[in-house]
């Protein structure tokens, strides 16, 4: 498989001596009006990949802080068609490539041909939905593939390597390896077992290995360095523009 | 979704073209372990004695098949019930949670995780949780822990720890969200006891299987007690637990109509209602892909019943099958034709039943002309009343200030 735009972007910001930095907001968060200005904030602070979340109703592998940015992001009207219309508008002034994050329902909904149409031309790189694992991808990933839109996959602590080499012979783009056995939301300090498992899928994939949920420091990053491409922050994101900041002052930390 | 291209395992998990297992990756490893025990441990003879004993002793298996002497003579049809309302804990519940609770000792976990709407599935496995030994943590929205107080009381007593869930609206399906999120982050340790047929495979199944009793008794009785199947078998479907119960056994058996009865809430156009498959449309929630209600944008929709019990926006996915494909009939009745119901079984049988099996009898009753006279009819009695008297009271008054 050839190497994917986010592939490239990822191991650019490695060729560059660092991590690649994945930013992740719901779209429409914190209000519709300013969220495209957040957008532009973090893709001049140097974000490389920003990851826009899909308000859904029943975030199963959310937090409270996700969930009730998205139920939010709802309530104001946001859903996967403003999201790709506003796109298709602004999509030549982002540097950063686009990623979107969702559950399967809006975009089932939406209907998958459809959406692998819209998303191309509003020239979306990659989705990650968590609700979808390797048993259920097998329709939505022919319908991206066509599109050349990559199927992200999420590994937990608990997937076993026999499961990363399946994802490993399908999947594209980079991985998301979730770093806690539990939902998003910034946690203090991450599990030992991170370590090992990032070994692990980096033997099964070829792909760069990002590492997301619970993360809100650098330091916490420290110790998993080595087998590390990128890294993907939400809920700490959100708080920090919850309290009133603005999103470019918080990826000043990471770069 | 495309069968087509399915592995046979893979399409082991759907019916039709609804179920599958949309799950978040970190759950793959526990469904797959609760697949094997259910191949290695549930089929074993050891297993199936212990929870045989359990049903009959425990629960009070088999429970009577019952013809109305008054309704049917008015009706000019017989008029069975199923009384699952004689259950140990009150309702068809307690089978699922029996089964499930034993499976886990089986597996060696020590803990039993559950959601709770009405209180009822949460009452019977805080029961089944006692019984085994297990320890037990029930989810369940903030706005029914109020509404179902003495339920709260009940699991509190049964040595369940409760949890309020304060997100979203405040009900069922916020609490199975609650309750996923919590066995993403402690499967080691606990078994997700799912209340209903709902959720990623293999729970339809599993439930199914456990709920399957009470078909198996109904058909055995009917030919002792009526000398012949049943003409019609009749049930609510809220998840569809009771419903899919009681029709399994029948599914090859064209003769008997199987009608699943849906709440329609107040019944006026636009109102919240329980209808996912008369009102509903396919989508992804909680794990599979079934009939919902839901916005077009794929949000799902608040849902309103008078029975706690068939309060939620989805439905197994077994029962999305059974209606695309025309085996089973789905309707809907509404609230006061529920409460109507409610009060007629009161008066003319002396039994209160559930308002969730109100909803299958209110159908039987508004359907009466157009079933042949001589028909045997079985409505699957699916639970007691006496859970839902604050309710009654409620309308009753309500009923008074209007008049």
């Amino acid at each position: 498989m050839a190497q994917s735009r986010l592939e490239q972007r990822i191991r650019a910001a490695n060729a560059a001596g660092r991590k690649a930095l994945i930013p992740f907001l719901p779209g429409g968060y914190p209000e519709r009006g300013r969220f495209w200005n957040e957008i532009t904030a973090l893709d001049e602070a140097g974000a490389d990949i920003i990851e826009i979340g899909v308000p859904f109703s029943d975030p199963v592998a959310d937090g409270p802080v996700v969930e009730e940015a998205s139920l939010a992001c709802i309530e104001s009207g946001v859903c996967l068609e403003w999201i790709l219309r506003e796109l298709m508008t602004r999509r030549s002034r982002i540097r950063a490539e686009i990623v979107l994050m969702g559950y399967m329902n809006p975009f089932y909904q939406y209907g998958l041909q459809r959406f692998a149409a819209d998303a191309a031309e509003a020239g979306v790189a990659g989705i990650i939905i968590p609700d979808v694992p390797l048993e259920e991808a097998s329709e939505f990933r022919t319908e991206l593939d066509k599109v050349d839109i990559a199927l992200i996959p999420l590994i937990g602590l608990n997937t076993p390597r026999e499961r990363m080499e399946q994802y490993a012979a399908v999947s594209s783009g980079f991985v998301y390896l979730v770093s806690v056995l539990g939902i998003t939301g910034a946690r203090d300090s991450l599990p030992e077992k991170v370590r090992g498992k990032l070994a692990e899928a980096r033997e099964a994939f070829d792909l760069p290995l990002a590492l997301g949920f619970g993360i809100k420091t650098p330091a916490q990053l420290e110790p998993f360095a080595e087998h590390l491409d990128a890294v993907v922050f939400g809920s700490a994101l959100i708080q920090h523009i919850r309290e009133g900041k603005d999103a470019a002052d918080f990826m000043q930390r990471w770069r | 979704m495309n069968h087509h291209q399915k592995t046979a395992a893979e399409a082991a998990a759907y019916f039709g073209r609804f179920g599958g297992k949309f799950v978040p990756e970190l759950l793959i490893p526990p469904l797959t372990e609760l697949e094997e025990a259910m191949r290695t441990i549930m089929v074993s003879e050891e297993f199936r004695n212990e929870l045989a004993l359990l049903l009959r002793d425990y629960v009070g298996r088999p429970s009577p098949l019952y013809r109305c002497p008054n309704l049917s003579r008015e009706l000019g049809f017989d008029l069975f019930l199923k009384r699952e309302d004689l259950n140990h804990t009150g309702a068809h519940k307690v089978n699922n949670t029996i089964g499930q609770a034993l499976l886990t000792k089986y597996m060696g976990k020590p803990v039993l995780l559950a959601e709770t709407g009405a209180g009822q599935h949460g009452v019977a496995t805080a029961t089944a949780a006692a019984m085994m030994g297990l320890e037990c943590i029930v989810y369940m929205g903030a706005k029914d822990v109020v509404r179902q107080s003495h339920n709260v009381l009940r699991m509190e007593l049964l040595g369940a720890k409760v949890m309020p869930v304060e997100s979203g609206t405040k009900t069922l399906k916020d609490a199975t969200n609650a309750a996923l999120r919590h066995w993403i982050a402690e499967q080691e340790t606990t078994h997700y006891c799912l209340g209903s047929v709902v959720g990623p495979h293999p729970f339809p199944t599993l439930v199914r299987d456990l709920q399957a009793v009470i078909g198996r008794e109904i058909r055995a009785q009917s030919l002792d007690q009526a000398g012949g199947l049943p003409d019609y078998v009749v049930a609510c479907v809220g998840g569809g637990s009771n419903a899919i119960g009681a029709f399994y056994e029948f599914v090859n058996d064209e003769s008997v109509k199987l009608v699943g009865v849906e709440a329609a809430g107040s019944g006026e156009p636009g109102c919240f209602s329980s209808a996912s498959i008369n009102l509903g449309t396919p989508g992804v929630l909680h794990g599979s892909l079934t009939m919902l209600l839901q916005t077009k944008e794929g949000q799902i929709l608040p849902s309103h019943s008078v029975a706690p019990g068939l309060d939620y926006p989805g439905v197994g996915p077994e029962h999305a099958w059974l209606h695309e494909s025309g085996r089973g009939l789905y309707a809907s009745v509404n609230d006061d034709q529920a409460i109507e119901a409610f009060n007629t079984l009161c008066r003319k049988e002396g039994i209160i039943p559930a308002l969730e099996s109100s909803h299958a009898l209110a159908w039987v009753l508004s359907n009466r002309d157009s079933i042949p006279a001589g028909s045997r009819v079985v409505v699957n009695l699916s639970g007691r009343g006496d859970k839902d008297l604050g309710i009654v009271e409620e309308i009753i008054a309500a009923r008074r200030e209007d008049a």
